[in-house]
């Protein structure tokens, strides 16, 4: 194969790789603090993408009042649901959280598909990038589209963003504290409740950034992130659950190694992955960033 | 010494109960196909025997697989590859349950080394493979399309095309798996089992080897997931890639919680509800995932016992 052709696979590696670093930092977010398994988590990615492409058909909203406006819209919805309904959940198996936001992923997909075909008589809906990012950039070696090369640079941003506030901030160090010792933690006066609410908040809204992000590439559809989700799950699992780095990092990592085997070996493409997941178990069951269990 | 004597009239009592509960089901499955189209008691019948398989791992030894639907649906394929090859039907079915159990030996043997949230999203990643493969693997599963008008050759001077006769030949077989599963529950074996759900350390001091507990209740409730899918194949006569999907995974979860798990009959009745539920929907036209979904929500939230073993619940407390 031609280092160019490899080259372009990288690239492309990338981009899927963003969505599967944003997704999975959402995840981790979500389950290193608060010990649930979103099963949602494609679901609100959808939302995402569909909350931008409604508020354009309603009020002519562009992409970027979107971008900042869908994620907060579906960190809303997030708390809604972690308040009023996962919240019922806390002390029991972490397995009724995954059962519980399953049903609910059933729930949402085909919800939307009902407001689609009702409001807009489509399934599936194309969804144009800002004109300033589309068309490409020759960079000397390969020549790519430029809304591509932004979802990478912006999805990076934000896994540093997020990687930075919980590892190195006062407000990270209050929300470990929350979650690792929430008796003294509310003995300090914080209402660890409310910071609860607001990092699932902020997991979701991780979702429904990359939901926003992937309606230009991949057209927004009801079931688009059925799938997607369960490569996530397996990310998670290969970089270890709950480890904020080791997310972002295989995120990429799986992104970039799936687009290039997918080159030499096409039939490979969606199954490297779970092949990649299975090697990491029998060598570290804990993954490659996570702690053993029980270590914690 | 009075404590004996009650104990003694208490089993007595649950024994009675548990004989009636097999009587109520046993007369109602026999007479399922003369209430509803037989195609879909048939449907019953397989979905039933398929939560009753899942609940042998998540009821008794606690471990929520979220990948079933990788031994319902290789069994399914299999058996229907095999059927196209003009093999009878008996064989054909034989052959899917063992390839789900040729399957588990190595899904089981990875992922039994975990435990709660991690064995779920392990046993989803294999399940993902497999339904990877199935898309991809046209020569044997039909890639998209799937597999379909294959024979049904006769047995034993059965005649196949009738979907009632076939109803009751999957009877025949639904009670053989479902005896297994009673068998194993009631078994040292799967006393043994339940302490190891109850109390994994407790088990290992007193000599038991919790992994391998672990590994055979994965095995057993594999093959019977494949027993119960060579049904499915056997009575559509049509496989798809549905079968593979992780929908049908936690389709099967749906089931078993909506019947209460831990109580056996329970997962059965909760495939009836779920089955008839989607019938009704889909002729009336309704958007089936809001309903299911909905339905599935209430339970996790509010009845966790499920409808057999709120019922149970209720008559034991009186």
């Amino acid at each position: 194969m031609n280092t160019q052709l490899l080259l372009i696979q990288v690239f492309n590696g990338l981009v899927n790789g963003a969505f599967y670093a944003l997704l999975s930092l959402g995840l981790a977010v979500i389950f290193g603090m608060l010990r649930i398994v979103n099963f949602m988590h494609g679901a609100l990615y959808m939302l995402g993408a569909f909350t931008a492409f409604a508020l354009g058909q309603a009020f002519g909203l562009g992409f970027w009042p979107s971008l900042i406006l869908a994620p907060l819209i579906v960190a809303g919805i997030g708390m809604v649901l972690e308040r009023g309904l996962l919240s019922r959940l806390y002390g029991l198996e972490p397995s009724y959280n995954l059962l519980l936001t399953f049903g609910l992923t059933l729930l949402t997909q085909d919800l939307v598909k009902q407001v689609m075909l009702s409001q807009y008589a489509v399934s599936s809906a194309p969804y144009t990038p800002p004109p300033v990012l589309s068309g490409v950039v020759n960079l000397g070696f390969v020549v790519f589209p430029k809304y591509r090369l932004f979802v990478i640079g912006l999805s990076l941003l934000i896994c540093l963003i997020t990687w930075f506030v919980i590892e190195k901030t006062r407000v990270g160090a209050i929300i470990r504290a929350s979650t690792e010792n929430p008796g003294v933690t509310r003995a300090f006066g914080i209402d660890v409740s409310k910071w609860v609410t607001g990092v699932f908040g902020v997991g979701v809204g991780l979702a429904g950034l990359a939901g926003v992000l992937a309606a230009p590439i991949y057209s927004v559809e009801p079931y688009m992130g059925a799938e997607l989700i369960i490569t996530t799950f397996a990310v998670v699992v290969i970089g270890g659950m709950g480890s904020i780095l080791g997310s972002v990092i295989t995120g990429f990592a799986v992104g970039v190694l799936a687009a290039v085997g997918a080159a030499i070996y096409p039939p490979i493409a969606n199954t490297l992955v779970f092949i990649l997941m299975a090697l990491v178990l029998l060598v570290r069951p804990s993954g490659l960033f996570g702690l053993p269990e029980g270590a914690r | 010494m009075t404590v004996l004597p009650r104990t003694a009239a208490r089993t007595d009592r649950e024994r009675m109960t548990r004989a009636a509960w097999l009587v109520a089901l046993g007369v109602l499955l026999l007479v399922l196909p003369r209430l509803i189209y037989p195609v879909l008691a048939l449907d019953i019948l397989a979905w039933g025997l398929f939560a009753v398989a899942f609940d042998l791992l998540f009821g008794f030894s606690g471990l929520l697989s979220f990948g079933h639907a990788a031994f319902w649906g290789s069994s399914a394929y299999v058996t229907a590859y095999l059927l196209g090859q003009g093999q009878s039907v008996p064989v054909a079915m034989l052959g899917g349950t063992l390839s789900a159990l040729a399957l588990a030996v190595p899904i089981a043997f990875l992922s039994v080394r975990s435990a709660g949230i991690y064995f779920s999203m392990i046993t989803l990643a294999f399940a993902q493979m497999l339904s990877f493969l199935a898309l991809q693997w046209t020569d044997v599963t039909g890639g998209e399309n799937g597999l379909q008008g294959f024979e049904r050759p006769g047995f034993l001077g059965l005649d196949f095309s009738d979907s009632v006769t076939r109803y009751y030949f999957c009877l025949a077989v639904f009670a053989v798996g479902f005896y297994i599963a009673y068998r194993t529950v009631r078994s040292p074996f799967g006393q043994a089992q339940q302490a190891v759900r109850d109390n994994e350390q407790r088990a290992q001091s007193i000599g038991y080897n919790p992994a391998r507990f672990k590994f055979t209740a994965f095995l057993i409730s594999a093959a019977l997931a494949g027993l119960a899918g060579s049904m499915y194949a056997f009575g559509h006569g049509v496989v798809s890639l549905e079968v593979v999907n992780w929908r049908t995974s936690g389709e099967v979860v749906m089931m078993t919680l909506l019947g209460g798990t831990t109580t056996l009959f329970g997962p059965v009745i909760g495939a009836g509800i779920v089955l008839l539920l989607r019938d009704v929907l889909t002729t009336a036209n309704l958007p089936v995932g809001i309903v299911t979904g909905l339905v599935f929500v209430l339970v996790v939230l509010f009845f966790r016992r499920g409808v057999v073993g709120t019922l149970q619940h209720w008559m034991r407390k009186r």
